[in-house]
């Protein structure tokens, strides 16, 4: 009774904030629905037992995709009001798009069944008595490795791309040069001159 | 009881909200990013569902996939984001063409 209570709670207020995401006239307001939306998905993931995954969506997406868009709607001084311009004109059709492809697929799903799955072939079977990131990790650092360290390289290559794209040599900036400070040597930084007595000094 | 067929209900009303985001705000890239963010979890939810009904954890391990995947896109989308306000002071979709491609 109260998972069919928390499953409607979390599945209406995932949809609604869904909605206000993308109608919100503010883009910071809409960043917040966003992080609504994930909090509430990560509660439906959590009524089926998918704990690891829930803590995940939490911790990317809130933590740190959510906080990025944030950052950078924040950071951007855009005209936000004259981006909007076109809401009207898109209105009708894109209604109309939306419905035909919701109700094609909720009529899919309603008419969908499971009969015929072989529930002895499944790849994975999820194991008896394991908590489910133990199972989730058995698996992720066993079977999956490889595909698991090609996600880890995937997360490098974005780090690096958003580095190298957003980076930029400011001109008239002092910096210091660590290398060259530690390529010079004595040699080229002082001189030894031998001046005549009487020499060397100005008065 | 809670079936199968909730949850892929949601994931495809969310999915359908994503698609409705991107139709709407067609002039702002930031909630057109959002939308596939959006597009993205509904997809997950959709995994995790099918994962937790069909007894089978690789659902599961393909979502954080997908996870890592939005991640870096969210990260590359942004950044191309703010290097192209740099340039051009705006995000308007419109203008985009300076590759003429």
């Amino acid at each position: 009774m109260i998972q069919t209570i928390a499953f409607y709670l979390f599945a209406t207020l995932v949809i609604a904030s869904a909605v206000l995401t993308i109608v919100a006239r503010n883009p910071v307001h809409s960043v917040l629905w966003l992080i609504l939306a994930f909090f509430n998905a990560a509660g439906l993931m959590i009524l089926v037992g998918a704990e690891f995954i829930a803590m995940l969506l939490v911790i990317v997406y809130v933590g740190a995709v959510a906080v990025l868009f944030l950052f950078v709607v924040m950071m951007l001084d855009i005209d936000f009001a004259e981006l909007r311009s076109g809401f009207a004109t898109y209105l009708p059709f894109g209604v109309l798009l939306v419905l035909v492809l919701a109700a094609e697929m909720i009529f899919a799903v309603g008419a969908w069944q499971a009969g015929g799955i072989d529930m002895a072939s499944r790849v994975a079977p999820t194991p008896e008595g394991v908590s489910n990131i133990e199972a989730i990790g058995t698996l992720l650092y066993t079977r999956y490795l490889y595909i698991f360290e090609g996600a880890g390289l995937v997360l490098l290559v974005a780090l690096i791309g958003a580095i190298v794209l957003t980076h930029r040599v400011r001109g008239g900036v002092k910096v210091q040069n660590v290398s060259a400070q530690n390529m010079r040597r004595p040699e080229d930084a002082t001189r030894n001159v031998k001046p005549a007595v009487g020499q060397g000094v100005e008065l | 009881m809670i079936g199968l067929q909730h949850y892929l209900v949601v994931s495809a009303i969310l999915f359908v909200m994503g698609v409705f985001g991107i139709f709407l705000n067609r002039k702002n890239v930031i909630i057109i990013l959002m939308a596939i963010e959006l597009i993205l979890l509904s997809v997950n939810i959709n995994l995790v569902a099918f994962s937790a009904y069909l007894g089978d954890l690789v659902g599961q391990i393909f979502a954080m996939f997908v996870l890592t995947v939005a991640a870096g896109e969210a990260a590359i989308g942004l950044a191309i984001l703010v290097i192209y306000f740099r340039g051009r002071g705006s995000i308007a979709v419109d203008d985009i063409n300076r590759m003429k491609g």
